[in-house]
């Protein structure tokens, strides 16, 4: 078998990179119910790709299949050079897994989790002790080393967890929604260890997440999952720009000025309570430049200028929308069930 | 290395794992003990002299304490009592997400189970050295030599093998703990329906019949045999068939109940 990587041309015909994670046409259904409809992904090395979606779009199932944990019914994926359904014992052995929840062994300390996954690795005793305080150290977690899993807080049984992953040394990670349950302080924590991850170590990352900020965070591309199915995918920009909605809003002292702005901007809305306008825009230099041009042309003084965005939040809402109501119509239909 | 001594490497990695996991949980440990301990001193104590003199009265015994008459039987409950723990331990193990994680690994399959099962076998037989030792204390007066006390140990061992493999696959069948620790509850009254208690001479016919041909019969027999003396015959013989033909039907049945479970 050779272990080059597949080529696959990436989707904007441009320079070609080899793909960590490569799948075509996934499928899978339990029963009646379609968890997969057909996916497809392209995840470069070295890179993060964020699957984002609500709960029961299909993200975990997707990690289960890559992660050899789950069959699929259809389509071709290979994940590190390694055919999933060829090669299962190759694929698991370039990736590591950090799962929904916690797979850290309650009745066992951290320090002997990480050795376990030493031994388990065959890493060989004085490599898996020198790793196991390296990580111990880097996470932060030298003090609850001798804790069992038990007496761990959820940020530090996250942290235990992926140390535990990172014991094997994996190419390909995958974090299975790594900050849900987590507080806001344990969640930056866990950004800057993936952060880092990638930085230092090159290694490349699939995140499932319901959180957009956490997408737009680490992610380098991010595909949107919504009801088995991607249904939009692109870096964080490319996704905010899809969506209208952006706008430069003007704020005035006094109500005469907004008066008179109006008279400028025929498109714009005004709102008198504030003293705003909103004028649209796809936020770009050109455009924000002729709109203080006009301002200044018109002599009309104004007290704050901003632009707004949409954010991921707004695509987000855009883009699964539309699925929604099917959802809840399956969700009913099961609840009679 | 090659795929033989990985799996044994990593059955051993497991097995540290489980006996890691017993002791920073002895409660499980303890229930295992209970059970016994609890029914030598209940018919030592309690049922003993009624019940000795009964089967005394029938010739049942002979000149032998009841305490005598009854230790065998009860020492080989420690098995079946094991039996349950590992269903529960098994069960419980496959819920947690360190399973899944180590099934996306590099580790042998085989010794997932294979740990978890020598694991308790190791739990098992020291249960079964505490329960002598209590028997002992309370007046069981064996007259084995040595080569008897190996070979009793040997027939036990090879008791708690077979049902460890058979409680394993019930524990990975089970679909919850509770219903994992229940399923494995008709093999603790077996020994009961044997000659554990009374002699099965003493049961009504129906009973009986299903008495001498239950396993546990032949095993009691043997091990009564070996510790006083009494009569093996072709007990020694049967049990040992028993115990190979449980043990590849409990292994069987945990290696396709483990595919099963693990293949989605």
């Amino acid at each position: 078998m050779p272990s080059s990587v597949m080529p696959t041309s990436s989707r904007e015909g441009g320079r070609r990179s080899p793909a960590a994670i490569s799948v075509q046409g996934l499928r899978k259904s339990y029963g009646e119910k379609t968890v997969l409809d057909g996916i497809d992904l392209h995840i470069p090395e070295g890179t993060v790709f964020a699957l984002l979606g609500p709960n029961g779009a299909g993200k975990t199932t997707t990690v289960e299949i890559l992660a050899t944990l789950v069959r699929a019914d259809d389509g071709r994926a290979s994940v590190g050079g390694h055919d999933l359904a060829a090669d299962p014992a190759g694929v698991r052995s370039v990736i590591g897994v950090t799962g929904q929840f916690a797979a850290v062994d309650e009745l066992l300390t951290v320090q002997e989790n990480l050795i376990l996954m030493a031994d388990l690795h065959h890493l060989g005793r004085e490599e898996g002790r020198r790793r196991a305080a390296e990580l111990l150290d880097r996470f932060e977690l030298t003090e609850a080393a001798a804790q069992p899993g038990t007496a761990l807080s959820g940020g530090m049984r996250r942290k235990a967890d992926l140390a535990m992953t990172l014991m094997g040394d994996p190419r390909v990670i995958f974090l299975d929604e790594p900050t849900t349950g987590l507080d806001p302080r344990s969640r930056r924590t866990m950004w800057e260890i993936i952060r880092r991850l990638v930085d230092d170590q090159g290694v490349t990352i699939l995140l499932t997440t319901q959180y957009l900020d956490e997408a737009d965070e680490l992610a380098d591309r991010i595909a949107v999952l919504d009801g088995g199915k991607l249904v939009a995918e692109g870096t964080a920009e490319e996704l905010k720009r899809r969506i209208p909605g952006g706008h430069i809003r003007v704020r005035f002292a006094e109500p005469e000025q907004l008066a008179a702005a109006v008279q400028v901007f025929e498109v714009a809305e005004a709102d008198q309570e504030s003293l705003t306008l909103h004028v649209p825009s796809d936020g770009s230099l050109p455009m924000l430049r002729s709109v203080i041009d006009l301002l200044d042309a018109a002599s009309i003084e104004a007290a704050e200028l901003s632009v707004h965005t949409p954010d991921l939040d707004d695509v987000f809402l855009a883009l699964t929308g539309s699925s929604r109501r099917q959802a809840d119509a399956t969700t009913q239909l099961e609840n009679v069930r | 290395m090659s795929t033989l001594a990985l799996t044994m490497t990593d059955s051993a990695t497991m097995l540290r794992r489980n006996l890691k996991r017993a002791i920073r949980y002895p409660s499980l440990t303890f229930s295992v003990l209970l059970m016994p301990i609890m029914m030598l001193l209940l018919f030592n104590y309690a049922f003993g002299n009624t019940l000795g003199t009964g089967i005394t009265a029938m010739g049942g015994i002979g000149d032998v304490e009841y305490i005598d008459y009854v230790a065998p039987g009860i020492i080989l409950m420690t098995a079946t009592s094991g039996a349950v723990a590992t269903a529960i331990s098994v069960c419980l193990d496959m819920t947690q997400g360190i399973v899944k994680r180590f099934r996306t690994m590099s580790v042998s399959r085989a010794a997932i189970l294979a740990g978890h099962v020598v694991g308790s076998v190791i739990q098992t037989m020291i249960g079964l050295v505490l329960v002598v030792g209590v028997a002992l204390a309370i007046g069981f007066r064996p007259n084995a030599n040595a080569l008897e006390w190996l070979a009793a140990f040997g027939l036990l061992g090879f008791v708690t093998l077979a049902l460890t493999w058979i409680s394993a696959a019930m524990g990975l069948v089970a679909k919850t703990p509770e219903s994992a620790s229940n399923t494995p509850l008709p093999l603790t009254f077996m020994p009961f329906l044997g000659s554990a208690i009374v002699p099965a001479d003493s049961m009504p016919s129906a009973m009986r019949w299903f008495t001498e041909y239950q396993p546990f019969t032949p095993m009691i027999e043997t091990l009564r045999g070996l510790l006083l003396g009494t009569e093996i015959g072709n007990s020694g013989l049967i049990s040992v068939a028993w115990c190979l033909a449980l043990t590849v039907a409990g292994y069987v049945w945990a290696r396709v109940a483990f595919a099963r479970v693990t293949r989605q």
